[in-house]
């Protein structure tokens, strides 16, 4: 401000324009930076955790989809496996393998090979490899082959650099004679859970948690829908409306566990429904996941204008088709948004599952709703307390795996409201 | 009445206050070209504004003198639309400037810009020059916090903060640290609400809750709340139009006191309203400024059809 | 399998009826105006064959394992029964899912052969029951159908059905709340004959795996439960709070009031990911990562039993998983306050800071604390991460190097492992579960009431 113009202003001098309050007004700006800083700070931190999270499970999980493999030479006609290979082209060849006495022979080959101490170079998942490699191709059993299979779990273990000290020198060995390699393991993906870890494989828990998904999708999205109708459309105001909404809001913040606890003495010990099944796990999640759909069928119900409702009377139409003809169709994507995340909550829930039993040991993927089974991230609890080394990349690969279904659905949520979200 | 104004529930700000006034102030640069004088002359005025003498008018501008706000050829743009168009207008220390004209004709638009408000609007973009004390108010001399100080604001909804009668007025002091002790303190705050005549009313209640008073009682603790940092100007956005008949009377006599102590400029779509409160009186029509003259020759000889028209209840 | 005939029956019955009904409406049309479109009178005999029979088959379930049991108990076999009620319980049991195929060989040698009744008895009375549901079915749909009629307002009856399908379902939220509260009581109550509740509440001795026999349990004084609400308290109230509440909180005020509204699209979605990861995950993580960080900090600030499963693992990594969730809340809650105030805060010279520290937020106080009564009630229902990442010792300190056990941790703990349902050690788990659920029930009862009224002050 020039003193030309001050002299020719007619207004009062002030303590704005005298620069007495300059420092007061510094101080402040300072105290805005700061805060603004710590806003920044806040948001980075919660933005670094989830960072932290998902590369330390990416990083040691990725690990978990390769299997350590080592060359072995059978020498087959001379072994003493007892197998015929007619019998591996019949339809019975899966009862076959299973009655074939590989450990012998196995142990006999890397003993030869590769010296005293490597007997036990192959596990579980050896044996199932080469179970396989020979149904595919029985004409095996006639010569003399090298075979490419997985070692044992302490053995990958040492090969990814923490195993014991007399691990680690046999992997030294086997590596000078090329005789080890890493190759991808897809057999983690088809295969179930077994002892041994480099065996074990998620396809059972997956199949188990998507039965229990299904059985909750069936029960949940109908009632869930159909309660949030009468709710928003149809409910007097009255006492039962208002004990009904308290107990959905209610319901939502429960702890999953007590529905697991309702679970056990309702559907267990009352109504003596199959233990460790699908069903019971289902219907469970079922109760959990309710009320959220009832309360995000309620936020999509109350966006869609009254003027639609008013229209549709106006031209003669029932409450019940005004309901089902207009409102229910307009708040159908807001519904399915919601319901999606509560399906994406209920899959990834695992206290729940624990009290219902849903926590055995299932080498075989359930066949139904009935069957006994386990959930994906109660494969991964069960997993995470093994002693066995070589199941801490198996926890972090299904980790992984379940993580993708967990960002496909949100990420499918959050497209979705973008997509159909509607202003009026 | 509705200014066109996207009032979203919470306006993100881009930047701190200090960011904005220095970027304000190079765009202002940019947009003014560096070739502009710091300082007008009271003289480039518009030659249209004449002035005559009558009763209520404590007279003529004198020609020698500043303003206490001017406004040059002030355009506000709302992403791509036009909001106001090479706006011109003086506020003068000790009368009352009426903006008036229909809905959406930018009167409340042009208000914000008089204490920057719509910085707060991250879509809003404001051209041309505003003049306080001579001073460009989107220059960085002038920061916004001290702006918003001496040029105080009341809105068209009473506004009160949901605290006790005593912090709302309190509110302003303490944050800009006006006062050293809590008597003085208390002096300020009975002095506002005394000022704003609400201080009979609320005096044996000051820890009740702002929100509890009626309409008018608010709207007048709003006023108590921008006298109480002593501002120099106060804004009005269409103080009354949520207020009855009786607490309207009161605002306006309110108004008729406060004259003489602090610049008033007050945006009303009651043409009654502007002809019962103001000296100067400036007719907004889609984002233009028709005419702005004394309050008496507008509504009895208007130099402009449409001033004309509206005035005559043809439209708005 | 007899089942699956029989709803196979009914919905055969109930297309049949569908169509019936909606053929003879249609005939009808030439001898005058309907009341009804054709298919509404199709719904209506539709429902009336499928509802009852269906109501029918459901309820004769529990029915029917009534009738089997006390003709399994009528025979020689059933008679010779050992007379300790739980012994018995356990052999019917096992004889049940031996008869229904569920299982191979009991324990019990009674069970083998009391095996064949049951399976002869289910078999005998899930006939009958079929049989009756079919039945109904097919009464339901004959008067139905000869309901229709010009005048017969079809459209009216089936959206009478349609409003009592909408008001059960509605139903089931009352149902399910009263299901948990029941199952916790009843299963409570059983617990407290053999431990006296004030022992329960007040004791600060937890040791349940002391107890072998239920007659012990009340005596040894073992099921004290203060050290594990301490344990949930100090995790999920104190520690996961002081993380979630700050970064929560600001996190909200930063993308509401100060970021670009562009990082605001993207942060948004980003941290409502961190609140869709499995609770199972957090936990690994906790374990695996935080824990032995958190142990190695502790050691090497001089804390020598710092303990690999410490409070303060879990906490940190609860605290992590609550941030969303208090963030969105604080969000909502920000976003309801009205503009005015943030206008006429700004219009009087407050910096955003001021406005938001001391008008913004006083404002929006009630939304936020209910936001955090929510969370706590949370945190401190969570279980994966504590059974994870928290240890099993009932400690009573305030050591968050120390390691402590919570509710959650012991419910899974006591239900887990071998099954012996009657003893004091399961039941306790039902007591701990009805005591976690009234508090979250209030703490929820209070927040929601904190949110509502909030609401509706700037409605």
């Amino acid at each position: 401000m020039s003193s030309a113009a001050l002299a020719t202003s007619a207004s009062r001098e002030s303590r704005w324009t005298d620069g007495s309050m300059d420092g007061v007004v510094r101080r402040r700006y300072r105290a805005e930076r700061r805060f603004r800083y710590i806003g920044f700070a806040a948001v980075a931190l919660s933005a670094l955790f989830l960072a932290f999270l998902l590369v330390t499970m990416a990083w040691r999980g990725l690990s978990g989809f390769t299997a350590t493999e080592a060359a072995v030479t059978i020498d087959f006609p001379r072994s003493d496996l007892l197998l015929d290979p007619a019998a591996l082209r019949g339809p019975q060849s899966q009862e076959a393998i299973a009655r074939a006495q590989f450990e012998g022979v196995l142990s006999q080959a890397a003993a030869q090979q590769f010296g005293a101490g490597a007997e036990e170079l192959f596990g579980g998942g050896g044996l199932r490899s080469l179970g396989r490699q020979l149904v595919d191709d029985p004409d095996l059993l006639s010569k003399r082959a090298t075979l490419w299979l997985p070692v044992a779990s302490r053995v990958d273990v040492a090969a990814k650099g923490e195993g014991t000290a007399d691990n680690e020198r046999l992997v030294e060995m086997l590596e000078q004679r090329d005789s080890l390699r890493r190759a991808l393991n897809l057999n983690f993906l088809t295969a179930s859970d077994a002892t041994d870890a480099t065996a074990a494989g998620v396809w059972g828990a997956l199949k188990g948690s998507f039965l229990t998904i299904v059985v909750t999708m069936i029960l949940a999205f109908p009632i869930g829908v159909l309660a949030a109708l009468y709710l928003e459309e149809f409910a007097p105001r009255n006492r039962w409306t208002d004990a009904i909404e308290v107990s959905i809001n209610n319901l939502a913040a429960v702890p999953s566990i007590i529905f697991g606890l309702l679970g056990l003495a309702v559907f267990l010990n009352v109504m003596h429904l199959p233990r460790s099944a699908p069903l019971v796990g289902g219907l469970t999640l079922a109760l959990m996941t309710m009320p959220v759909i009832v309360i995000a069928g309620r936020n999509a119900i109350t966006s869609v204008p009254p003027s639609i409702r008013d229209a549709a009377l106006g031209v003669g139409a029932s409450k019940m088709q005004v309901v089902f003809h207009h409102v229910l169709p307009l708040a159908l994507p807001g519904i399915l948004t919601g319901t999606i995340i509560g399906m994406a909550r209920a899959l990834g829930e695992t206290a729940p599952l624990l009290m219902i039993g849903m926590r055995a040991f299932i080498a075989t993927p359930p066949g139904g709703i009935a069957d006994p089974a386990t959930a994906l991230p109660v494969q991964i609890f069960l997993w995470s307390d093994e002693v066995d080394r070589g199941f801490v990349e198996k926890t972090s690969a299904a980790i992984i795996v379940l993580l993708i279904f967990m960002l496909m659905m949100n990420g499918l949520a959050i497209y979705m409201r973008n997509r159909f979200e509607r202003r009026w | 009445m509705k200014e066109k104004i996207p009032l979203t529930p919470v306006t993100p700000v881009p930047m701190p206050s200090t960011a904005i006034a220095a970027e304000a102030a190079r765009d202002a640069e940019e947009i003014m070209g560096s070739d502009m004088p710091d300082d007008r002359e009271p003289t480039a005025l518009p030659p249209r504004i004449e002035i005559a003498d009558d009763g209520d008018d404590p007279g003529p501008d004198p020609a020698n003198s500043t303003p206490k706000m001017s406004a040059r050829e002030v355009s506000v743009f709302y992403s791509d639309k036009q909001a106001l168009k090479d706006v011109s207008v003086d506020i003068r220390d000790d009368r009352v400037t009426a903006f008036i004209g229909p809905s959406g004709c930018g009167k409340s638009t042009f208000l914000r810009c008089l204490n920057r408000m719509n910085d707060t609007i991250p879509t809003a973009r404001a051209t041309g020059r505003i003049e306080l004390d001579g001073t460009d108010i989107n220059s960085s001399g002038m920061d916004v916090v001290q702006l918003r100080a001496r040029v105080g604001m009341v809105f068209q909804k009473p506004n009160p903060f949901p605290k006790s009668i005593f912090e709302n007025v309190a509110y302003g002091p303490r944050i800009h640290g006006l006062s050293n002790s809590k008597a003085e303190l208390d002096a300020i705050v009975e002095n506002s609400l005394k000022r704003a005549g609400l201080w009979d009313e609320v005096k044996d209640r000051l820890a009740e809750s702002g929100t509890a008073l009626s309409g008018g009682q608010q709207q007048r603790l709003c006023i108590a709340r921008a006298i109480a940092v002593d501002p120099e100007v106060i804004l009005m956005d269409e103080p009354c139009s949520a207020l009855d008949p009786i607490a309207t009377a009161k605002i306006e006599e309110l108004i008729h006191e406060l004259r003489g102590r602090y610049a008033i400029a007050i945006v009303t779509h009651n043409m009654q309203q502007a002809a019962r409160v103001s000296q100067r009186t400036a007719f907004f029509h889609l984002g233009e400024l028709v005419e702005y003259g004394k309050t008496s020759e507008i509504f009895t000889n208007p130099k402009e059809k449409r001033t004309q028209d509206y005035i005559t209840g043809r439209y708005g | 399998m007899t089942l699956t005939f029989a709803l196979a029956a009914i919905i055969f019955v109930a297309a049949a009826a569908f169509w019936v009904a909606r053929q003879r409406a249609a005939a009808l049309r030439a001898h005058g105006r309907l009341h009804s479109l054709p298919v509404y009178h199709g719904l209506h005999a539709a429902l009336w064959a499928a509802v009852p029979a269906l109501i029918l088959l459901a309820a004769w379930a529990p029915v029917q394992t009534r009738l089997v049991d006390s003709v399994v108990m009528a025979t020689p076999e059933g008679q010779a029964l050992p007379a300790d009620a739980m012994q018995r319980s356990t052999i019917l049991q096992e004889a049940r899912e031996i008869g229904s195929g569920q299982r191979e060989v009991g324990f019990y040698p009674e069970s083998a052969t009391l095996a064949p009744h049951f399976g002869a008895a289910e078999a005998r009375y899930s006939i009958i029951g079929g049989l009756l549901a079919i039945s109904l079915a097919l009464l339901g749909a004959v008067l139905a159908v000869r309901r229709t009629a010009t005048a017969f307002r079809a459209r009216t009856a089936v959206e009478r059905w349609m409003m009592g399908l909408l008001t059960a379902a509605s139903l089931i939220a009352i149902l399910t709340t009263l299901g948990i509260l029941l199952s916790l009581m009843f299963e409570s109550l059983r617990f407290f004959s053999m431990v006296p509740p004030a022992d329960f509440l007040f004791g600060t001795h937890w040791s349940p795996q002391t107890a072998i026999r239920a007659d012990q349990a009340g005596s040894s004084g073992a099921f004290g439960s203060i050290p594990l609400f301490w344990g949930t308290v100090f995790i999920g109230a104190i520690i996961a709070m002081i993380v979630a509440i700050p970064l929560g909180l600001m996190s909200a005020i930063f993308l509401t009031q100060y970021a670009h509204q562009r990082v605001r699209a993207w942060m948004k979605p980003l941290l409502e990911i961190l609140a869709g990861v499995p609770t199972v995950v957090y936990g690994y993580f906790a374990a695996l990562t935080v824990a032995p960080m958190v142990r190695d900090l502790g050691i090497a600030i001089g804390i020598t039993n710092s303990s690999s499963e410490s409070a303060l693992a879990a906490g940190l990594v609860m605290g992590i998983m609550i941030i969303p969730f208090v963030s969105s809340m604080a969000d909502d809650s920000i976003a309801a306050v009205p503009q005015a105030m943030r206008d006429g805060s700004l219009a009087m010279g407050a910096t955003t800071s001021e406005t938001i520290r001391k008008v913004i937020l006083p404002a929006a106080l009630p939304g936020v604390v209910g936001g955090i009564l929510l969370a706590v009630s949370r945190a401190i229902g969570e279980t994966m991460i504590v059974v994870m990442a928290a240890g099993l010792a009932a400690n009573l300190t305030a050591n968050p190097f120390a390691s402590v056990t919570t509710v959650t941790t012991q419910i899974v703990q006591l239900l887990t492992g071998d099954q012996e349902f009657d003893s004091a050690k399961t039941l306790a788990a039902f007591a701990l579960g009805l005591v976690l659920f009234i508090i979250t029930l209030v703490l929820n009862l209070i927040a929601l009431t904190f949110v509502r009224r909030y609401r509706e002050a700037y409605e």
